[in-house]
């Protein structure tokens, strides 16, 4: 244990998701999570696809209402309705992006200062003094955070036109702009290089710096690694560890959740005896799925786990 | 083989027919100066053809369409040639426009001649000067159909479908390369309004049949040759500089409509497509702002009209109240905004079709009342079927809108009065779309159209919002009835109904919107107007109305789908262009920022 994690809940706690359970039907997507963002934390959230990250997220956000458990920020708890939640100050990204795609960078990140004014239709009707100067702090305060993006010179592009990578980060634009004292992203580097995804590392950074605290979900377990101060895993639907980076790297658990249970004693034969095949396949059946070379960051959550049980030691080592 | 390979790729492209760029040019020029000249002869010998196209040395009716056609080539093939001072005029295309212009001509030249010949009998009724104009628009047309496309292609198009589609293409609009003083832009901007005005005045004032078919084949295909020519990308630029002055000069020339009419024929019409462009600009709130789909939308011009009729001193009006004209208005669109409350409150909950199919079955509900409470099968409060008639005229400080006037010296009509009237209603709701599109509400109404899961997760209260939306449009609506009420004089059921050959019902309401383009303040006017017009003025087609209309806007959404007017969003969804949208100053900036991130790589 490191001293972040030990400080950061003493200070004062942010989030509190206190035995979240949400089911559909039958399916239990997620059972009894609990956990806390203190302020000025930054939490990864990982674990395999279709472990239920992005159901918890709709769990904290409201967007969906959670079976049982309860979802707390800084003390009171959260309402059912989504647009309160970001009200109350919880904002999130869209693990696949959600940008108002017809209207410009600037008016998207405009439409997130919605919960910080007030002005009605009458006012901007009648166009008082009030509304004028509403408006202008508006713009300001966009355009900071525009430049705190490094958007600012493409305010007057529609969102549509942006490349990949700039439509992440004005997603985050927008969602700083509802002035959140938790951000939540989902997969903020999905789809990125590495270059960009550096460049989201340094940004969640700022943010945090800001005084944000930030929870976010990530398959770069390079990005997460690097990135927070503590990691939770979730595993079909319920938390398996939380800790520090290297607590979770080191747990078998969680490479046995990614990668299939450990390489036991019936599989070293097939392994010794045709070492050829198994070396070869991977990367046939791996090649349309990461962009270029299979990474040791991607790899591992990109494909199920019982497809490679070869690579599975070697991609995790670094 | 590879003779005819190399031949295809190294020529320039070519034009339709095939003779020298030069040669062309100048045919199309000097045919279009004739065409024009040919407009001074008569055409015929009989007043028997409307328009009177009998005189030497005075065009009139459809001769000057022909008239301003060739003079429209004219302009455009000399400035193709390279004549000084008229290079403004084409600032994008050159060919593309000379083309169409010498097209609508033709269209309109040889669509006269050939109905005198069908109407009065044979070609014999045809003047000299008639047929003067038909060999030299025929000429201009051949001319200009030989002229290369603007954009010659890297490959030679092989079809002759892609032959003339590559000739009619449209190319981008150059960068200016002189500023103009102020002064000047505001100039051209009234310039281009009174021209506007001009044009529709004349469509308004044409003879139903054959003169307005004629203009209406100009119109079409004029219209294209300026967009093609990049005038009208020139005067959007100038007018977005220059907002206000815009919108004053486009009611300024609205408003001097009616002093341009002797009679009542006419202002009526312009009255009435007021009434239906207002309402249509009221449903551009709830279905191109917020994106909500109303198709019983014109029950609330119903619910304004009935709540007006009702309380403005109709003998057969069940209250028996003889209200202000103020209040009058106010009560129709307060009646107008509960309904709206009401139908909305429950039903905004729901997304996308249940909406619709509710909005549908409340204009339905609305006309189906309206009928019912008429003594027997109701309370007697609508005077059912007959509806409430005899509503009497406005009267506003003594001046009654019954009358004929002297407004500044001019006569105005009766209907005239109504059409003043309806220019403040129709400014005010202007001015009410314009101020809520352009705000915080305004921005949250595109959001939820966008995205609606997003903008909740933004805090938006996508519900709160949604019956504001539906709410403001509903009052505008009644806003429009109260006028529409005091107009026809008469409130009855079947003026409001779905889909109907007359214009103001919820199908019209809703093409006028999409045709015009969603969204934007001028689509919905435009569109009005022109879905008001045409129906009205092509009665003699009256079976086949419906039919010609459907496929009018077949056409004109696979063509055209963002609508007449589009809002900038609308055509950069239809049409990916990549990086258009960048506005003109901001280019070099992100050349800028381009080279920087090469660098940086």
């Amino acid at each position: 244990m490191t001293t972040a994690p030990s400080l950061a809940p003493a200070t004062d706690t942010v989030l509190k998701a206190d035995g979240v359970t949400m089911r559909f039907g039958g399916l239990t997507a997620v059972r009894g999570v609990d956990l806390t963002v203190g302020s000025g934390e930054i939490v990864g959230l990982i674990g395999p696809n279709g472990a239920g990250k992005t159901t918890f997220f709709n769990c904290l956000t409201g967007l969906y209402v959670p079976t049982e458990g309860t979802v707390s920020y800084r003390g009171t708890r959260l309402s059912r309705k989504p647009h309160l939640v970001t009200q109350a100050g919880v904002a999130r990204t869209f693990q696949n992006i959600r940008l108002f795609a017809n209207m410009t960078v600037l008016e998207n990140v405009l439409v997130g200062r919605h919960t910080r004014t007030k002005e009605g239709l009458w006012s901007a009707l009648l166009r008082g003094p009030g509304f004028k100067k509403a408006e202008r702090t508006s713009e300001e305060r966009a355009m900071e955070l525009l430049e705190f993006t490094g958007l600012a010179h493409k305010r007057d592009h529609l969102a549509r036109n942006l490349p990949y990578g700039e439509q992440r980060k004005l997603e985050i634009a927008r969602a700083l702009a509802s002035e959140p004292g938790l951000l939540l992203l989902d997969e903020p580097t999905a789809g990125m290089n590495p270059y960009e995804t550096r460049a989201t590392q340094d940004l969640v950074l700022a943010i945090r710096a800001q005084g944000t605290a930030v929870l976010v979900i990530e398959h770069d377990m390079r990005f997460i690694f690097n990135l927070c101060d503590r990691v939770a895993v979730l595993v079909q639907g319920q938390k398996l560890v939380e800790g520090t980076a290297e607590v979770v790297q080191a747990d078998d658990r969680v490479i046995a959740a990614y990668l299939g249970a450990p390489v036991d004693d019936n599989t070293t034969p097939d392994d010794a005896a045709d070492p050829a095949p198994t070396a070869e396949t991977p990367p046939t059946t791996d090649a349309p799925d990461p962009g270029g070379a299979p990474s040791a960051d991607t790899a591992p959550d990109a494909t199920p786990p019982a497809d490679r049980p070869a690579q599975g030691p070697t991609g995790d080592t670094p | 083989m590879i003779v005819m390979t190399t031949d295809t790729t190294t020529t320039p492209a070519r034009g339709l027919l095939p003779l020298p760029e030069r040669t062309a040019r100048l045919t199309t020029a000097a045919g279009a100066l004739v065409t024009a000249l040919s407009t001074g002869l008569a055409w015929t010998w009989s007043s028997d053809f409307p328009g009177d196209l009998t005189y030497n040395f005075s065009p009139a009716g459809l001769q000057l369409v022909t008239l301003v056609g060739g003079l429209l080539t004219l302009l455009l093939a000399a400035s193709a040639l390279g004549v000084r001072g008229l290079q403004w005029l084409t600032p994008a295309g050159r060919n593309a426009p000379t083309l169409l212009a010498a097209l609508a001509t033709f269209a309109a030249t040889w669509f006269t001649l050939i109905s005198i010949a069908v109407q009065l009998g044979g070609l014999i009724n045809l003047e000299p000067g008639g047929l003067l104009a038909a060999v030299a628009s025929l000429i201009t047309l051949l001319g200009a159909l030989a002229l290369p496309p603007d954009t010659p292609g890297d490959t030679a198009p092989a079809g002759g479908w892609q032959r003339f589609t590559a000739v009619l293409a449209a190319s981008p609009v150059r960068r200016r390369t002189r500023e103009l003083p102020s002064w000047a832009e505001i100039l051209i901007i009234a310039a281009a309004f009174a021209a506007g005005l001009l044009a529709f005045t004349y469509g308004i004032d044409t003879d139903d049949g054959a003169p307005f078919v004629g203009y209406l084949l100009f119109m079409v295909l004029a219209v294209p040759a300026l967009n093609r020519a990049g005038l009208i990308a020139r005067l959007t630029a100038l007018t977005r500089n220059h907002r206000g002055v815009a919108l004053c000069a486009a009611f300024l020339s609205a408003a001097s409509f009616p002093f341009t009419q002797d009679t009542d024929q006419y202002t009526i019409i312009g009255a009435n497509i007021l009434i239906f462009a207002t309402v249509a600009l009221g449903l551009n709130v709830v279905v191109g702002l917020a994106g909500l789909l109303d198709l019983g939308y014109v029950a609330f011009l119903g619910v304004g009209a009935y709540a007006a009729a009702l309380v403005s001193g109709s003998a057969e009006s069940a209250l028996g109240l003889h209200f202000p004209f103020w209040a009058a208005l106010l009560t129709g669109a307060a009646a107008s905004l509960v309904f709206g409350v009401l139908i909305g409150a429950p039903t905004l909950r729901l997304r996308g079709d249940y909406l619709a199919i509710v909005t549908l079955g409340f204009g339905e509900i609305f006309r189906i009342a309206m009928l019912n409470l008429n003594g027997t099968t109701g309370p007697d409060i609508t005077n059912g079927a007959m509806g409430i008639p005899n509503i009497p005229n406005l009267e506003i400080f003594g001046f009654n809108f019954g009358e004929p006037h002297e407004i500044l010296g001019i006569p105005v009509a009766t209907y005239g009065n109504y059409y003043l009237l309806m220019i403040l209603v129709t400014a005010f709701v202007v001015l009410v779309f314009r101020r809520a599109a352009a705000s915080r509400i305004g921005r949250a109404w595109i959001a939820i159209r966008e995205d609606e899961t997003a903008a909740i997760a933004m805090g938006i209260n996508s519900f709160r919002l949604r019956l504001l939306a539906f709410a403001l449009g509903a009052a505008l609506a009644g806003l429009a009835g109260t006028v529409h009420a005091h107009v026809v004089t008469t409130a009855t059921p079947e003026q409001f109904q779905f889909a109907g050959p007359q214009p103001p019902n919820s199908a019209f309401l809703l093409a006028a919107v999409i045709l015009g383009g969603m969204g934007t303040l001028s689509g919905p006017l435009v569109g009005a107007a022109l879905l008001f017009l045409i129906p009205a003025k092509l009665d003699f087609v009256q079976d086949y109305q419906l039919l010609l209309f459907g496929i009018a806007l077949v056409l004109l959404m696979r063509f055209r789908p963002e609508g007449l007017i589009p809002d900038r969003r609308k055509q950069l969804e239809f049409h990916e262009t990549g990086q258009l949208d960048v506005p003109d100053q901001r280019l070099p900036d992100t050349d800028a920022t381009l080279g920087v991130t090469k660098a940086k790589a």
